[in-house]
């Protein structure tokens, strides 16, 4: 029957909406983890690997949108150089060895190297938010970066 | 499963990493039925529906908020065990927030170690299959050929004639079959009765399944044994039911039991209970599982690296893995991989049934109150039986605490301990002793020997020329008068609480303590390393010592974690209180009492480098004068290379 139908598609989709909600009522950011699973189309059938990985694939999303920013920067606001520099440095390392490390521990089962990358990303974006001695064109972002490793850190935790 | 809209909470549509936070209101909305009855019979079931979605979807009463530099209390905390206080939390030092700070490569060079076992370059963690053969020790290791960072692991290898000066040699295994193509892991080695080897370790499937595989030197006339030969038959084991795919590493040496067979145990978790499996073999391909597990310990977590070993109680000498008998206590040790703890627990072994007993079930193996090799940066250690010495000998693994930016930037990540030798302390019976191996000595250069009384709250500076690499050996005396005082002193209160954690470092002062040496320090003081004694009084008037290194004003980097580590130290009565430090660079290893409590931590100055690295003596203590009577060695480099045929014809001069 329509309605047998409708109430089993219900429970489903509360089932699946309870593991995201359930993972990320054991993280600092509740709202943030669970737009960030919830907007993923893997979030639904994820177990808390899988929702580990959706989180460093933002990590890693978030590194390059970031990047792309700090490049524009240097045109636009030239007397950064430096600082810019840095953050790029910094940037990279979150893209070129956090992410890897964090994508390879975690998919096989060696969690904690997978904490080091995460908690690493969170460090890599306060360290560049820094460099601007509290005048920083990319708060948002480095802020945002910290938030979001705060909540990987919190699901990788989960595995140990 | 086609999603309906309609039913599901409705989320804002803006960029979910947006500064302001989204507010998710669930909404549902009513369908219309097509006939009466259905409707009232609907209606209820979607207020009955409704009302759980609100129920599911309640928000959590506590939030940790948006503070970035909280963590959250992970399960070992919930659990009642206590969370590895500092080591995960990395804050922003609050005087520096907003200074800008980098790294250049004269500071980073600098921080290579000049005898501390590390390859050439890239990333290195846990020691694997160390022994010895033909004249050589070998270690092993894993190994990252490709970046500053863990994966694409390999077992590296290296050799020496003293544990001491290591050649490097050509990796021995690499991912090359379908067992171990995602990662070479962590394994150990067995002597067989005719002298042959055989390595067991764990291999990464291509599936992401940890499995356990047999691996023997290629050649057994090499004494290098460059080449490995993996048996056709792996894997020889597979995780047995009830042990999850990725739960299962790390096999330890085999010893023999009374029945002549091999006995291997391998760590894992069943929930949040760390456990140690045990298999018996006779050729190493083929095991017979115990039901009964070798060891197990609630809310420890998993249990990676485990150890298990004999030890003499009233000898000082190392024992054969396969010794048993009633002069034996058994040491089983494990890494926790929640904490990144290396603990262990003096025990009893039933070689009947497979089972080992602690002597002190409340620091059973993994209890955070529980024992540890060592209270710094020290995890996956693993020991071997040195049958050309009869030593037992500790390898440690001694990961890096700064950022991996500065460690992709310098081109390398982490160190070994200097091998240690490990005994049952025969006095305390209680704990096991440590030590740096002998031959370290080989290295020791000129030497200055210093007596030297300081009252209470003075530093002074030993002038020994270089600072960053030097050997040091102490002893301290309080002064009796001191002592008295403190005892006969009502008003001074017994320290219960005192920890070397949570004091906030040597800047607490006491009325026997802190006092110590001030190592990688600048001339002004700017970056320095404590590595000190704590004396307090505790119950029954009796002193308590701890041992302690303060790394919190180490450097004036900011993205580098600066904890303080250490533990209380026996004094039996009688003892002079002694410290050794080895300094190497950006590594500290310290040693309480001759080893019954070690610290070793990771140290990054910007500005104690090179000419400018000093030494000093400190008494930051309110009322204790201190006299230190010590010797400082400048330590020589132990030139760690890859191995050449020129090396093959080197003897050394010491053996």
């Amino acid at each position: 029957m329509v309605v047998v139908m409708m109430i089993m598609m219900v429970m489903a989709m509360v089932s699946e909406a309870n593991m995201i909600e359930q993972t990320c009522k054991e993280t600092p950011d509740f709202n943030l983890c669970v737009s960030l699973l919830d907007s993923d189309p893997r979030g639904s059938s994820a177990d808390t690997s899988g929702l580990a990985l959706i989180l460093v694939d933002k990590i890693k999303g978030l590194a390059t949108k970031t990047l792309k920013e700090i490049n524009s920067l240097y045109k636009k606001r030239p007397e950064l150089k430096q600082a810019l520099d840095e953050c790029s440095r910094r940037y990279n390392t979150i893209l070129k060895a956090d992410v890897p490390e964090a994508i390879e521990a975690i998919s096989k089962g060696v969690p904690k190297f997978g904490e080091d990358g995460v908690i690493d990303a969170g460090v890599e974006a306060a360290v560049c938010e820094g460099e601007f001695k509290g005048k920083s064109p990319l708060t948002s972002l480095t802020k945002s970066m910290q938030k979001v490793s705060n909540v990987a850190r919190a699901i990788v935790r989960m595995l140990l | 499963m086609a999603r309906s809209e309609s039913l599901l909470p409705v989320t804002s549509q803006h960029d979910p990493l947006s500064e302001s936070s989204s507010n998710s209101i669930p909404e549902t909305r009513r369908r219309k039925p097509t006939k009466v009855h259905l409707v009232v019979y609907s209606g209820f079931l979607l207020i009955a529906l409704y009302i759980t979605l609100i129920v599911t979807h309640t928000r959590p009463v506590s939030t940790k908020g948006a503070n970035d530099e909280k963590t959250v209390a992970s399960r070992a905390r919930l659990a009642g065990v206590s969370e590895k206080s500092n080591e995960h939390i990395w804050k922003m030092s609050d005087d520096r927030e907003g200074e800008a700070f980098a790294w250049n490569n004269t500071m980073l060079s600098w921080q290579r170690t000049a005898f501390h076992f590390q390859p050439e370059k890239n990333w290195m963690n846990d020691p694997d299959g160390p022994l010895f053969y033909k004249g050589w020790y070998h270690f092993f290791y894993q190994y990252n050929p490709n970046a500053a960072v863990w994966g694409d692991i390999v077992w590296g290898h290296a050799v020496s004639k003293d544990l001491i000066h290591w050649l490097h040699l050509p990796f021995a295994m690499v991912p090359d079959q379908w067992y171990d193509a995602n990662g070479v892991w962590t394994g150990s080695a067995t002597f067989l009765d005719d002298g042959s080897i055989v390595m067991l370790y764990t291999g990464s499937t291509d599936k992401f399944v940890q499995v356990q595989n047999l691996a023997y030197p290629e050649d057994p006339n090499d004494p290098l044994l460059l080449k490995w030969t993996k048996f056709s038959g792996n894997p020889v084991l597979e995780p047995p039911p009830g042990i999850g795919d990725k739960d299962f590493r790390d096999p330890t040496t085999a010893w023999k039991t009374s029945d002549g067979k091999w006995r291997i145990t391998i760590g894992s978790k069943i929930n949040r209970t760390g456990i140690s499996l045990v298999y018996d073999t006779v050729d190493f391909k083929t095991y017979e599982k115990h039901d009964i597990l070798l060891h197990q310990v609630p809310n420890t977590g998993m249990w990676e690296c485990v150890d298990f070993y004999p030890v003499s109680k009233t000898k000082h000498h190392g024992l054969d893995t396969s010794v048993n008998g009633p002069d034996v206590r058994h040491i089983v040790k494990a890494s926790m991989d929640d904490t990144r703890i290396d603990h262990y627990a003096i025990g009893t072994y039933y070689d009947s049934n497979g089972t080992w007993v602690p002597d002190n079930p409340s620091i059973d193996v993994g209890i955070s109150t529980g024992l540890r090799y060592d209270y710094g940066k020290f995890y996956a250690s693993k020991t071997f039986y040195d049958q050309h010495k009869g030593r037992r000998i500790l390898w440690g693994w001694i990961g890096e605490s700064d950022s991996e930016a500065a460690d992709v930037q310098k081109g390398w990540s982490s160190l070994q301990a200097i091998p240690r030798t490990v005994v049952l302390d025969t006095k305390t019976k209680k704990n096991l002793i440590q030590w740096p191996v002998k031959e370290i000595e080989s290295l020791r250069l000129r030497s200055k020997k210093f007596h030297k009384k300081i009252g209470p709250g003075t530093v002074v500076p030993v002038d020994v020329g270089p600072a960053d690499q030097i050997d040091i050996e102490a002893e301290f005396k309080l002064k009796n008068e001191d002592l008295e005082v403190i005892f006969g002193d009502d008003s001074v209160e017994d320290d219960k609480d005192f920890s070397c954690e949570t004091s906030g470092g040597a800047t607490l002062r006491g009325a026997l303590g802190p006092f110590g040496f001030s190592v990688l320090a600048d001339q002004s003081l700017s970056e320095q390393t404590l590595v000190y004694f704590y004396v307090t009084k505790g119950k029954d008037s009796k002193l308590k010592t701890f041992f302690c290194t303060d790394t919190s004003k180490s450097t004036m980097a900011n993205d580098v974690v600066k904890p303080v580590y250490g533990s209380f130290v026996p004094v039996l009565k009688g003892e002079k209180l002694t410290m050794r430090i080895l300094v190497d660079h950006s590594i500290v290893e310290g040693f309480g009492q001759g080893g019954r409590t070690c610290i070793t931590s990771r140290v990054y100055p910007t500005k104690a480098i090179y000419g400018a690295t000093k030494l000093f003596l400190f008494n930051n203590a309110t009322d204790a004068t201190v006299t230190a009577s010590f010797k400082v060695w400048q330590m020589n480099s132990a030139f760690i290379h890859p191995f050449s045929a020129v090396d093959d014809l080197v003897v050394p001069s010491s053996t």
